[in-house]
């Protein structure tokens, strides 16, 4: 789901560089058994990390400025020819302007959502287990089966949506074969298998608020509602806030099932996004190096959106 | 200053209805799938079907394909992963966090940034290299590229820092390996971690469809997210009662097993997110 979460709880971490300077160990090894000993129990994970992380990574970089397709016994390099010739192609641009359309609508709806149900579920306790256990069930149902369902539901002729919508009078359409509407249509998608997950966050958040804050709002006379939610509740959820807000991006970036099971990036171009056109020119026309192009433009977006938080985190954002 | 109680009702009435929208999808599918053909493809909405056709889907969704075979696969794959990684990442936790050695710091920092690492983006190279194996349309391609879990790696070392070090040196004196302090001390205390990460796991490979739709192009291999898919194909999309249940029928493991355990759940897949 999202390994790249745990990076920004690495920063979050304030413990960890002291804890990798101490030892106490008051029984040592022996110094040179514990070095033998330390590496020969991280071989197996360093071995893997080269050959399926590190490698890679440095093999999809490198591939992006060759023109190397599979099944080439050779190649040459070829410079930034790769990328000119994605900025002049239209299904590129397409995906790029589509996916940030996508996160556009998906990280608002997701994360103001997410905190509203949040709050409005820990304002009383009254049902709380409940509609947790109920908002959060888009998150664990597979998603590529629930878009199957999805897609149903939005069927023309005899979805439920349309059904629905004809009970009120309002004329339906044919929601993913309509340019006008297949990115709202996935962005909804998104948003609401994504919702649940930033409302259990954000509801882990409120829970570490200090209840003595909203008794001191209570003696200085703050009344209840929209001033204490944006004098206290708000700035205390800033680091979680953030988290949210980043992991969501991340995330939303990364649409590829709804995507590649509902639409395949049409009608036309229309809802074609970054990982589905890497998927297509990698896999199904097997234009090796320009799919290592779009991955490589895909991964530096995701590594932006990391980094940019990680510098914000240290200058503004914290509780202590 | 007690609010009133008109915003507890407004509050109840706006999360259960919102509630009941997000959950519509799910009640949708299973109605569907009681459903004969002639009440799905009815213009008008009824919520519940007039005739029974439940035994009919779901003997239709487990022999038009092999449904069984896609979720014994599905496991398959996801406790093979769960286990290498396993195997792999808690040796290398306990190395980081309990002992010394040259070149500690920067391992650390590795597996920090490799952290950062989408699975998608090293897919191609992830491809040639199955290819190279020969492991393409196999198991092997299916579950090798993730039996390495940095992330298991990073939490499971965050665990065992708080594992006194004075439990290690007891064991020690005991007469206990390394190993067996690994296996017979370490992992124990930090089960609780380990159940997290393991639900967090299965889940994630449960669920995915990206890397097996590119190295998977044989029914046998086919995990569940696959398998469904295939299974709208095959029947062109006009037997929705059948689809239905097999969507339900691959929903259902994870669904019932959250239903049953949220509280570890909501941890193991938000742990990713916050501590």
């Amino acid at each position: 789901m999202s390994q790249h979460a745990v990076v920004l709880d690495a920063h979050l971490q304030s413990e960890a560089p002291q804890a990798l300077g101490k030892t106490t160990v008051s029984l040592p090894l022996g110094q040179a058994r514990e070095q033998r000993t330390a590496w020969l129990l991280s071989l197996p994970a360093v071995l893997l990390i080269v050959l399926f992380l590190i490698g890679p990574i440095i093999a999809i970089v490198l591939l992006s400025f060759t023109d190397w397709q599979l099944g080439m016994s050779s190649y040459n390099w070829i410079g930034l020819a790769n990328y000119i010739q994605l900025s002049e192609d239209e299904a590129f641009l397409a995906a790029l302007k589509n996916t940030l359309f996508y996160v556009a609508l998906v990280l608002p709806g997701s994360v103001f959502g997410g905190l509203a149900i949040a709050v409005l579920i820990e304002a009383r306790p009254s049902g709380v287990g409940l509609y947790r256990t109920l908002f959060f069930l888009p998150v664990m149902g597979t998603l590529i089966a629930m878009s199957i369902v999805w897609e149903y539901i939005l069927q023309p002729d005899f979805g439920l949506l349309n059904m629905m919508l004809a009970e009120l009078g309002i004329e339906g359409r044919n929601w993913l074969n309509d340019k006008d509407s297949v990115m709202y249509v996935l962005a909804g998608i998104g948003i609401w298998h994504q919702l649940g997950y930033n409302m259990v966050l954000f509801m882990s958040g409120l829970l570490a608020i200090p209840a003595q804050l909203y008794e001191a709002a209570d003696m200085d006379g703050v009344p209840h509602g929209w001033s204490r939610f944006r004098l206290i509740t708000w700035p205390m959820l800033g680091p979680v806030t953030l988290f949210v807000v980043v992991i969501t991006a991340i995330k939303a970036f990364q649409v590829f099932d709804t995507v590649e099971v509902l639409t395949r990036g049409g009608p036309g171009k229309n809802s074609e996004v970054l990982l589905h056109l890497m998927y297509v020119e990698g896999f199904q026309f097997f234009r090796t190096s320009y799919a290592a192009a779009i991955t490589v433009i895909f991964l530096f977006i995701v590594l932006l959106i990391t980094l940019l938080k990680t510098r914000f985190m240290e200058k503004k954002v914290h509780y202590s | 200053m007690k609010p009133f109680s008109v915003f507890d009702i407004l509050r109840h009435l706006i999360l259960a209805s919102t509630a009941c929208v997000f959950i519509l999808p799910f009640i949708w599918m299973v109605l569907t799938s009681l459903k004969p053909e002639s009440e799905i493809f009815l213009n008008q909405i009824q919520l519940l079907p007039d005739t029974f056709a439940a035994v009919e889907n779901y003997h239709a969704a487990f022999t038009k394909t092999p449904l069984l075979q896609f979720m014994v696969n599905g496991l398959i794959v996801t406790v093979a992963i769960f286990l290498s990684q396993v195997a792999v990442a808690v040796p290398a936790a306990y190395a980081l966090s309990k002992l010394q050695f040259k070149g500690k710091h920067v391992l650390f920092l590795v597996i920090l940034a490799c952290l950062m690492i989408p699975p998608q983006a090293v897919s191609i190279p992830w491809y040639l290299l199955m290819y190279k194996l020969g492991w393409l349309n196999s198991y092997e391609g299916l579950i090798a590229p993730f039996s390495i879990s940095v992330f298991g790696i990073f939490l499971m070392r965050q665990f065992f820092n708080s594992v006194p070090d004075d439990l290690i040196s007891a064991a020690r004196l005991d007469g206990f390996s390394e190993f067996a302090i690994i296996w017979r001390i370490m992992v124990p205390t930090a089960l609780p971690a380990l159940i997290a990460f393991g639900i967090f796991s299965i889940v994630a490979h449960w669920n995915d469809y990206f890397w097996p739709l590119i190295i998977a192009n044989s029914q046998e291999i086919y995990t569940p997210s696959l398998g469904v898919v295939a299974f709208r194909s095959d029947e062109a999309g006009d037997s929705y009662g059948p689809l239905m249940a097999a969507a339900t029928v691959i929903v259902a493991p994870l669904v019932i097993a959250y239903l049953f355990a949220q509280k570890r759940f909501i941890e193991g897949i938000s742990m990713s997110g916050m501590k």
